[in-house]
């Protein structure tokens, strides 16, 4: 919403500077987004007040060698007038008439304008110049000169009463504020709502003239109109329904003041009678309705037409102002008249009773309509309007005789009509008087600090609430508490609560004198947090192993999903949370899956760099059946890909592309670091090799899969010919048994006896079981199996492997003897061989 | 006799000079002084002397022994120097070539930033409390104090799954759900977490993205408390020399309500683009939890009050970071990561 501060200033003083205002206005609550400056310092192009004055043609003489120019003589306030050559068509047909008064912006030289024949937006400096043989030494301007619009067809006239002679900085200039206000406060949505706001803070008088028409002709206030019938037929959405009267009026173009305002306030003028009731509505904050009261129809038999307020008809349809016809269901409130549709009420007019230029009475409506079925309506239709803006935040009722009288007062003067001395206004929806008992304690124990009670009640005197006063409790003997009986104004209608007038005594007194203190208050129960912690440590474990973090997208495209299948049917949307309203067809759904968003990431970086190891945690949401809200679980996601080692100049370094064990190693490394254990077992998944998948589990719970891509779902998702390493991990799952202290296991100072064991076994064998088989029998001696050599070849014969095991000995109590340990160690080989078929290699 | 052995020591002592390396230096020993050595041998043949002669020979032998021993020990000193200086020489390297690559992976700029705030947080009580994603309309709004149609709800644009189901806004539902656990204890929590909000994605703009919660419930927590609070966190995160201003605002669960503004860090106030020319950057918005709202979590606004603040992490991380496009927080280029 934009205020200019002349209009502002018809309500109020404002003793500081405009940056002032706006910062104090700001603090209050009121965000001043922007000040925009015309003509004064501050703009783009401050008007000199030296050199930019108010001037007045007082003669226009044809140019001796130009037919389409003029020399107009000018008084400017100088010793002599100026004769200046100019050429506005409306100057052409005055050529030879003198005795003039036409009030025009004069610039002299020197003076800088906007230079209207540049494509691009250039300040020049006025010179002297000699037009077609005639010296011109200043010249009239028009309002793209000036910086006021992009007219420059012809020249801006200024009212006759502008003052000869007067920088036109003082004259026009201006600052205009330009407020974002959230929240259901319609009472700010008005220059004289802007107006009392200030005048709070900045502890002056609030003017009052213009909402007194009221008090200056008590003799209009008649319910019943005899130049209308008015109805309600669904009061629960319409509190009131005003109108006034104009007969006689000329529908022409606004005074100029009237359309400088309401230019700066951001609306276009149309005319006087349209933007009369703009006006009133950026004054007081009520919006207005103007029909052409010959267009309003009666009900059949009745001669004086009629106006009924009444929720739409199923599938009704109206033309709207904008010439788009529109279909309402039985929740919209419309105004009708005997034969139809004439309004949505509180949001748009009808075309067909629009006032045009042959109105010549005007019926003025002027009600009040429950915010959010208007709120409702609006968003329905697709259809904000400055005045659905304002009902849906709540207009105060009380207003709309104010207005419809001030409107019609207007449009009086500046439309030549009379106001029939009669205002029709039905109003079923009047609320009681609200008072507030308030306790000047209770906004010390909400803010924390103590505002003087004279203070508050000077606050809220200021915003219009009726303060009656220290009352003294009948509660208790000593005379406390205190408390105050606040009457609230009818336009407050956001205040019901002792809280509501806290936050306006707080926010006026200014919460930049407020000191800060730290909490007090007992400091609640500690908790241990093991499901983030857990997540913080995997973050950790997995940097810590090289791979980058990533973040993606929770809303994703299904078809995505389905290529990790690519034999198996499409995903099913049914399975899947859709939005209603997505942004595109790619963030339509919730990811079930981290895999896809971690693949095209991959993709993306491999444009530009050679390796890629990254993961994501992040949730999937699972539709439940029978729960309103989805399951969402954790994830853990790894894509790697590319040579095992950034490239280098040292020697040693491996290039040769990661795969299914550096996968495994770092998989590894986690279930280490996070002190599980876990059994990697073949498995079975649409989107991994089949040879080159391994299923997790930790404890008794699979936690998920990881292996190499299947080359189908590389090609879907457009990654290189190399192997992909991925893995999904339900998170939780894995972090299930994590947390618990690991006991030590103390560490012997008997020697070890360290053995090398070289085992041929069939192709088939998992060396899982080989390990597991030797590490089960030789326990508790054997303290640690590793592989350290796995051969294929004519040495160990075809469908052979051989697999060759360094063995620790050790016990905690002695030293192990070297019977002891060729005793185990062929107890271990005998069941190598029983079990598993082995051999050792070499004997 | 005596001749012989100065002449053996003499050769010894000279075969010493030439000897050059730690294996040359064994032999000598073996040859001189081992064993079988020549001295040892000589050493021997004591008996064959006369009866009187064999103290002042011995004597001698013992002496010229000890000599060459002495010797030897020096010589093998002097040649571990002269090995340890050639090791020395050898050893240099051009260290202004790259050594080999390694080290650990980047945590998201995101995680990190979070990582920040929530140990500020958590050293004035604040533990962390995580709620979900997709939330019920109820829970996103209604119970914080904005019925349906509320006029307040057009300040967030909602990605809706039907008339019930939406993906949370704000991280602000969580207070509701953390109260309702809660009850009757104090609170102090963040809630920190993803949120969505319909909007074209932009350079300042994204669908998705992170914010921070904060909930302090009690018998006697106040504004002041509140801006306390928030200055602390501000200066801890910008820097101790941030300036904060409080200003009044408007949200429908918080009352009175208000907003953080820190001095920009980039003009230092003068006002710049970042700052759009005001001087000041949104820190959050805050507020007093409302009556509703505490009453809507289970807590008698006679006898408890609270205050709730809640900002975006990714805004913070680009003030800190010089960051100017929100969009690269989630398309995820490494070379983008890697920096943090």
């Amino acid at each position: 919403m934009k205020v200019p501060l002349s209009w502002l200033k018809d309500y109020v003083d404002i003793p500081v500077s405009i940056k002032e205002l706006a910062e104090r206005l700001t603090l209050a609550g009121l965000d001043v987004e922007t000040i925009e400056y015309i003509g004064l310092p501050g703009a783009e192009l401050p008007w000199d007040p030296e050199k930019v004055v108010v001037g007045e043609i007082r003669a226009v003489y044809p140019h001796p060698n130009a037919d389409r120019l003029v020399l107009a003589e000018v008084e400017y306030g100088g010793p002599e007038p100026e004769v200046v050559v100019s050429g506005p068509p409306s100057l052409l047909p005055l050529r030879g008439q003198s005795d003039l008064h036409l009030k025009v912006a004069f610039a002299m030289e020197g003076a800088r304008l906007w230079d209207p024949y540049s494509e691009e937006p250039r300040i020049k400096k006025l010179k002297k110049a000699r037009i077609r043989g005639v010296t011109s030494r200043a010249m009239v301007c028009s309002e793209k000169e000036l910086g006021l619009s992009d007219e420059h067809v012809d020249i801006i006239y200024l009212p006759d009463d502008a003052p000869v002679g007067t920088p036109l900085a003082e004259y026009l200039g201006d600052a205009v504020l330009e407020f974002d206000i959230q929240g259901p406060f319609a009472h700010l949505y008005s220059v004289f709502g802007i107006a009392r706001e200030a005048a709070a803070l900045l502890d002056v008088p609030l003017r009052r003239d213009v909402l007194e028409v009221l008090e200056r002709h008590p003799a209009e206030l008649t319910p019943t109109p005899d130049f209308i019938a008015l109805e309600i037929a669904d009061p629960d959405l319409c509190p009131r329904y005003s109108a006034a009267f104009i007969r006689g009026v000329e529908v022409k173009p606004s005074p100029f003041w009237m359309q400088m305002r309401l230019r700066r306030a951001g609306m276009r003028p149309i005319n006087n009678i349209v933007d009369v009731t703009n006006y009133v509505m950026l004054e007081l904050g009520q919006p207005l309705h103007a029909f052409d009261y010959h267009l309003l129809r009666p009900r059949p038999g009745e001669d004086r037409p009629v106006i009924i307020v009444r929720r739409a008809e199923p599938g009704e349809q109206m033309m709207t102002l904008d010439g788009i016809s529109r279909t309402f269901d039985e929740e919209m409130l419309l105004i009708t008249d005997g034969g139809g549709p004439v309004a949505v009420a509180g949001v748009m007019g009808g075309l067909e009773s629009e006032v045009t230029e042959e109105t010549t009475d005007v019926l003025l409506e002027s009600a009040n309509f429950h915010f959010l079925n208007i709120r409702r309506t609006s968003r329905l239709l697709g259809l904000t309007t400055d005045a659905s803006q304002r009902f849906g935040r709540r207009v105060d009722p009380e207003l709309t005789v104010k207005a419809a009288a001030r409107a019609a007062h207007l449009m009086a003067e500046l439309a030549g009509g009379t106001v029939v001395p009669v205002i029709g206004d039905l109003y079923p929806g009047r609320q009681p008087q609200r008072v507030v008992v308030f306790d000047p304690a209770y906004a010390t124990r909400v803010l924390g600090v103590e505002i003087p009670t004279d203070e508050i009640i000077r606050i809220l005197t200021s915003l219009e609430f009726q303060v009656s006063g220290l009352q003294v409790s009948s509660l208790t003997d000593s005379g406390e508490p205190e408390t105050l009986n606040v009457m609230v104004p009818s336009h407050r209608l956001d205040v019901t609560r002792p809280i509501d007038l806290v936050e306006e005594v707080g926010r006026i007194w200014g919460y930049d004198r407020f000191p800060t203190t730290l909490m007090r208050d007992e400091l609640p129960p500690q908790r241990a947090n093991p499901r983030l912690e857990g997540a913080e440590r995997v973050r950790d474990l997995l940097t810590g192993c090289g791979l980058d973090e990533v973040i993606t997208y929770s809303l994703v495209n299904i078809e995505d999903e389905g290529k990790l299948r690519p034999q198996g049917p499409p995903p099913d949307p049914a399975d899947h949370l859709r939005l209603r309203n997505p942004l595109s067809a790619e963030r339509a759904y919730l990811r079930q899956t981290l895999l896809p968003s971690l693949l095209h990431t991959t993709r993306e970086n491999l444009r530009f760099l050679d390796r890629v190891a990254i993961f994501e945690i992040g949730a999937v949401y699972l539709p439940v059946e029978g729960q309103t809200l989805p399951d969402e679980p954790r994830r853990l996601g790894i894509v790697m890909t590319g040579p095992r080692e950034a490239r280098s100049w040292l020697e040693g370094q491996d290039r040769a592309p990661v795969g299914f064990y550096d996968l495994k190693g770092v998989v590894e490394a986690l279930l280490a670091g996070l002190g599980l254990e876990g059994t990697f077992e073949p498995g079975e998944h649409p989107a991994f090799h089949p040879g080159r998948c391994a299923q997790v589990s930790v404890g008794d719970g699979a936690v998920g899969v990881m292996g190499e891509l299947h080359p189908l779902v590389r090609e879907a998702f457009d990654l290189p010919e190399q192997p992909v390493c991925a893995l999904e991990f339900d998170l939780d799952g894995l972090l299930a048994a994590w947390g618990a202290p690991r006991r030590m296991v103390p560490i012997s100072v008997h020697p070890p006896v360290y053995e090398d064991l070289a085992l041929v076994v069939d192709e088939a064998v998992p060396a899982i079981r080989v390990r597991d088989l030797i590490a089960q029998t030789g326990r508790p001696l054997v303290r640690s199996v590793v592989l350290f050599d796995v051969y294929r070849g004519e040495q160990v014969g075809a469908g052979k492997k051989s697999l060759a095991y360094r063995l620790t000995y050790q016990a905690g109590d002695r030293t192990l003897t070297d019977r002891e340990v060729a005793k185990l160690r062929a107890k271990i080989v005998r069941r190598l061989e029983r079990e598993l078929g082995a051999t050792l290699r070499g004997t | 006799m005596l001749d012989q052995l100065r002449q053996v020591e003499k050769e010894a002592l000279a075969a010493l000079e030439a000897v050059e390396d730690s294996d040359a230096l064994a032999a000598w020993h073996r040859r001189y002084l081992g064993r079988k050595g020549a001295l040892t041998l000589f050493l021997r043949s004591v008996g064959e002397l006369p009866k009187e002669e064999r103290p002042a020979f011995g004597r001698a032998a013992n002496e010229a022994k000890a000599r060459l021993e002495a010797a030897s020990e020096a010589r093998a000193e002097a040649l571990r120097q002269e090995e340890m200086q050639r090791e020395l020489e050898r050893g240099a390297l051009d260290v202004t070539l790259p050594g080999r690559p390694t080290g650990p992976g980047h945590l998201h700029i995101t995680t990190q930033t979070l990582r920040q705030i929530t140990a500020i947080f958590a050293e004035m009580g604040f533990q962390v409390y995580e709620a979900p994603d997709v939330e019920t309309d109820e829970l996103n709004f209604g119970l914080l104090n904005m019925p349906p149609h509320h006029p307040a709800r057009d300040m967030w644009d909602t990605f809706w799954i039907n008339d019930e189901v939406l993906l949370r806004t704000h991280t602000s539902p969580g207070q509701i759900r953390v109260m309702r656990e809660r009850y009757p204890e104090p609170i102090r929590v963040i809630l920190p977490g993803k949120c969505y909000r319909y909007e074209q994605i932009t350079a300042r703009s994204e669908h998705q993205f992170y914010q921070v919660e904060g909930l302090a419930i009690g018998h006697a927590i106040t504004m002041t408390d509140l801006i306390g609070t928030l200055t602390e966190f501000a200066r801890r995160f910008y820097g101790p020399e941030r300036r904060i201003r409080i200003r009044g605002s408007y949200f429908p669960f918080t009352e009175p309500s208000i907003e953080a503004d820190m001095d920009c860090i980039l003009c230092g106030g003068a006002g710049c683009r970042v700052c759009k020319y005001s001087g000041w950057l949104e820190v959050c918005g805050a507020g007093m939890v409302h009556p509703v709202v505490l009453q809507n979590g289970g807590y008698d606004p006679d006898e408890w009050s609270g205050f709730a603040f809640g900002f975006g992490v990714e805004r913070p991380a680009m003030v800190k970071y010089g960051i100017d496009d929100i969009r690269l927080f989630y398309g995820n280029d490494l070379r983008f990561l890697r920096q943090f």
